[in-house]
C-alpha cells in the first residue's frame, strides 16, 4: 500500500512541482508581500507587519472608482450577454439553412484580437474634431446631438465598456449553449409535443433544467473573466485608465506594479488578495445555487 | 377504438448523394386494427415498424395514404389533438423531474375547458401509478430507479391522459432478458385492464408471440402477414416469415417435389401433392423427432441440453444455414448416435416455399378441402 502511494506521488510530481512553484508559491507570497509594511523592491526591504496597506487600497480612491466600475461591468454583462447567448443559440438551432454560416459569423469575435477590435469600437465611438465617429452619425439621425462616448460622460464610457465586453464574451458562450442545445434528446421534445406540451413550456419546463449546467457553468466562468477584465479596457480607453475614470481592480493592480505611479508591489499585493477574496466569495455562492438548482 | 390504415406510405428524402431515389420506409400499408387489442408489430431492424408507429401518432405525415380513427381522418391532425400516449424505448423520461412530477407533466398542459384542478390531477396520478405499480417511488427521480421501473412509469406518464391508443417504440429493448420477461407480462395486464387498444414495436418475434392478440409481420417496408401469433407461426405465407418466427429457427433446405413427395438431398422425405418444381423445404426444429424408420438422415454433430429443451445439432449438405437443429425430449437423447441420426418428420411441421418467390406451396388436397 505504501509502496503504491509512493508510486503515485511520482506520478503526481511532474504536476506537483509544476503548480507548486507556479501557482501556490506565487499566492503564497502574494499573501505574504500585501501584509509587510514599506516594502521596497529594490533593497527587498520593509518596516514591519501588519494592515496598513489594506487600509491604504481601501481608502484609495483611484481603487475604489477600479472596484466601482469592475462591479459594473460584472453585475451588467454577465447577465446581459448570457442571455443574449441563449438567444442567439436557440435561434441558430431552430434555423436548418445557413446554419453553418450563421455559427461562423458568430464564432468570428473569439478569433479576432481583443485590441484590434477595441481600436474599431475606439473608431465607431469616438468623437475627433473632423468627425463624430460612425454611432454618433446614427444617433443623429434621430435627432440627438452627438455624445462622446470615448472621453465624454462616464455612463456614455460605461456604456460602451460594457457593449464591449458583452459582444467579446458572447462567441465562447454561444458555442457552449448551442452544443448543449444539441445534446438534448430529440425523444424529449417528442414526448412533449405528443402530450401537447406549448412551445413556452417546453423550453421553460424541458430545455432550460436540460441545460442548465451549462447555463451555470457561463454563468461562474463569466463573473470570473468579469472581475478580472483589464485588456477590454486598454483596448477601448488606451493605458492611463485613471485618467479616463475607467480603471479596473486588475488595472489598479497592474497600475501600483507597473504604471507611471508604480513601484508598490505591497499595495499591488494587497488589492490582489482582496480581489481573490471578492472572486472567491461570488464563486462559492454561485456554486451554491447551482448546486440547488441542477439536479441531476 | 379502431385504427384503420389505409394504402399507407411514406417515402423519406434520401440523404446518400450517390443513390438520390427516396427511401420508402413504409409501402402500401394497409390495415384494420381492431378494438382494445394488443397489436405487436414485428419485423427486422429498418423494416419500418417505428415509422409506422410515428404515422399513427402523428409524428411523421404520410406521403399518401390514409389513417382514420373509429373512421375518422386523423392524417393532417397535429399529435397533440389525436389522443395517443406514446412509449420511447429508452423511456424519454424527463430527468430533472420527480417520477410524479413527470406522470403529472402531461395533465399540466391541457389548457381551457379541460384544464383540470389540482386535485383531480393528483387523483389521476395516483391512478395511473397504481396500474404501473409505483406508488412507493412517485418522490424518486428517474436516475434513481431500475430500468423496468422507469419504464413503467413511461407507461404510466403515456396513460395518464386515458388516450384512445396506446403506442410502444421497442418498449422491452433496454431491458434485461429476465425484467423483460416481467415486464411483458405487466404490459399485457395493464392492457387488459384498461383496455386501450395498443400496439407495440418489436424485433423480438417471442416477445411479439408471447403476449399479443395479433402480429403483424413487416418486411422492408410492407405488412408481409397478420394474425394471431400461432396461426402466422404454423401457417407462414412465406420463407421470410417462417424464418422471422421461431426460435431455435427453422431449419431450410434445398430441395424439390417429385412425383408427389419432397426430396431433400436423394431422400424422399415425406409426401406433398403439388407438381414438380425446386422448392426450399423448411422444417421446424419440433417437427424433427429421432427415429430408426425415420425418412429423414443428418450427420450428427452434438447433443446441447439446455434445461428444459434438448437439442441434436446435425449437419446436412442441402441445409441452408451450416447446422439443422431439432429439439426433442430429453427422454430420447440416448437413442442419438453418431455418425448418422434418422428423423421422423411432422408433415405439418414441413413447409414448402417455391424457390423464386419464396411464397409458400401448400399441397394442392388441402387446397381442395378448404375450398
Amino acid at each position: 500500500m505504501k509502496n503504491k502511494n509512493l508510486k503515485a506521488l511520482l506520478f503526481l510530481l511532474p504536476a506537483i512541482l509544476f503548480l507548486g512553484v507556479f501557482m501556490v508559491y506565487p499566492l503564497i507570497d502574494v499573501l505574504i508581500y500585501s501584509f509587510e509594511e514599506g516594502y521596497n523592491s529594490a533593497s527587498q526591504s520593509f518596516f514591519g507587519v501588519g494592515a496598513y496597506n489594506y487600509s491604504y487600497v481601501l481608502h484609495d480612491t483611484y481603487f475604489l472608482q477600479a472596484l466601482k466600475n469592475t462591479f459594473i461591468i460584472v453585475i451588467i454583462t454577465v447577465p446581459v450577454s448570457t442571455l443574449l447567448a441563449l438567444l442567439i443559440s436557440l435561434g441558430l438551432s431552430s434555423i436548418k439553412p445557413l446554419r453553418n454560416l450563421f455559427q461562423t459569423v458568430y464564432f468570428l469575435p473569439y478569433v479576432t484580437n481583443t485590441l484590434a477590435v477595441g481600436l474599431v469600437f475606439m473608431i465607431l465611438f469616438k468623437k475627433t474634431a473632423y468627425t463624430d465617429g460612425l454611432v454618433n452619425m446614427i444617433i443623429k439621425m434621430f435627432g440627438s446631438g452627438p455624445i462622446d462616448f470615448i472621453d465624454g460622460p462616464y455612463w456614455a464610457k460605461m456604456f460602451v465598456m460594457c457593449f464591449y465586453t458583452v459582444w467579446v464574451v458572447l462567441p465562447f458562450k454561444i458555442l457552449i449553449l448551442t452544443s448543449a442545445l444539441a445534446s438534448v434528446k430529440e425523444d424529449y421534445y417528442k414526448a412533449a409535443k405528443i402530450d401537447g406540451t406549448p412551445k413556452f413550456r417546453t423550453f421553460y419546463k424541458i430545455t432550460i433544467p436540460m441545460i442548465s449546467p451549462m447555463i451555470f457553468y457561463l454563468v461562474i466562468t463569466g463573473f470570473i473573466g468579469a472581475f478580472k477584465a483589464y485588456s477590454d479596457e486598454v483596448a477601448i480607453f488606451g493605458t492611463d485608465l485613471n485618467a479616463a475614470g475607467m480603471n479596473t481592480v486588475v488595472g489598479y493592480i497592474y497600475d501600483m506594479l507597473y504604471g507611471d505611479s508604480g513601484g508598490y508591489p505591497s499595495y499591488a499585493s494587497a488589492a490582489a488578495i482582496l480581489l481573490f477574496l471578492i472572486v472567491f466569495t461570488v464563486t462559492v455562492i454561485n456554486l451554491m445555487i447551482s448546486k440547488k438548482k441542477t439536479v441531476y | 377504438m379502431k385504427i384503420t390504415l389505409q394504402n399507407l406510405t411514406k417515402k423519406f428524402k434520401s440523404k446518400n448523394k450517390k443513390d438520390p431515389n427516396d427511401v420508402i420506409a413504409v409501402n402500401d400499408f394497409t390495415y384494420e386494427i381492431p378494438e382494445g387489442k394488443l397489436i405487436g408489430l414485428l419485423g427486422p431492424s429498418g423494416c419500418g415498424k417505428s415509422t409506422v408507429l410515428n404515422l399513427i401518432c402523428g409524428l411523421e405525415k404520410p406521403t399518401s395514404g390514409r389513417i382514420l380513427f373509429d373512421g375518422e381522418d386523423v392524417s393532417d391532425v397535429e399529435p397533440e389533438h389525436r389522443g395517443v400516449g406514446l412509449v420511447f424505448q429508452n423511456y424519454a423520461l424527463y430527468p430533472h423531474l420527480t417520477v410524479y412530477q413527470n406522470i403529472l407533466f402531461p395533465l399540466q398542459n391541457l389548457r381551457g375547458k379541460d384544464k383540470l384542478t389540482k386535485d383531480v390531477m393528483d387523483k389521476k396520478v395516483m391512478e395511473a401509478a397504481k396500474l404501473v405499480q409505483i406508488e412507493e417511488y412517485l418522490e424518486r427521480r428517474p436516475a434513481e430507479l431500475s430500468g423496468g421501473q422507469q419504464q413503467r412509469v413511461a407507461i404510466a406518464r403515456a396513460l395518464v391522459k386515458m388516450p384512445k391508443v396506446l403506442l410502444l417504440d421497442e418498449p422491452l429493448s433496454n431491458l434485461d432478458a429476465r425484467l423483460r420477461l416481467q415486464t411483458r407480462e405487466e404490459l399485457r395486464r395493464i392492457q387488459r385492464e384498461t383496455g386501450i387498444t395498443t400496439i407495440f414495436v418489436t424485433h423480438d418475434q417471442e416477445e411479439a408471440m408471447s403476449i399479443s392478440d395479433y402480429i403483424l409481420v413487416m418486411n422492408a417496408g410492407r405488412l408481409d402477414q397478420y394474425g394471431r401469433p400461432q396461426d402466422i407461426y404454423d401457417d407462414p405465407k412465406n420463407l421470410f416469415v417462417a424464418k422471422f418466427l421461431g426460435t431455435p429457427p427453422i431449419n431450410v433446405f434445398e430441395g424439390a417435389i417429385r412425383g408427389g413427395k419432397i426430396v431433400i438431398g436423394d431422400e424422399a422425405v415425406t409426401d406433398f401433392d403439388a407438381p414438380d418444381c425446386s422448392v426450399w423445404v423448411g422444417i421446424r426444429p419440433e417437427g424433427m423427432t429421432p427415429d430408426p424408420e425415420g425418412t429423414f438422415t443428418a450427420e450428427l454433430d452434438r447433443v446441447e441440453i439446455m434445461g428444459r429443451d434438448t437439442s441434436v445439432v446435425c449437419r446436412h449438405p442441402a441445409c441452408q444455414s451450416p447446422t439443422v437443429r431439432a429439439v426433442i425430449f430429453a427422454k430420447r437423447a440416448d437413442e442419438v448416435r453418431p455418425p448418422d441420426v434418422r428423423f421422423a418428420l411432422e408433415p405439418s411441421k414441413v413447409l414448402v416455399f417455391d424457390r423464386d418467390t419464396e411464397e409458400r406451396i401448400r399441397p394442392s388436397a388441402e387446397d381442395n378441402n378448404e375450398k
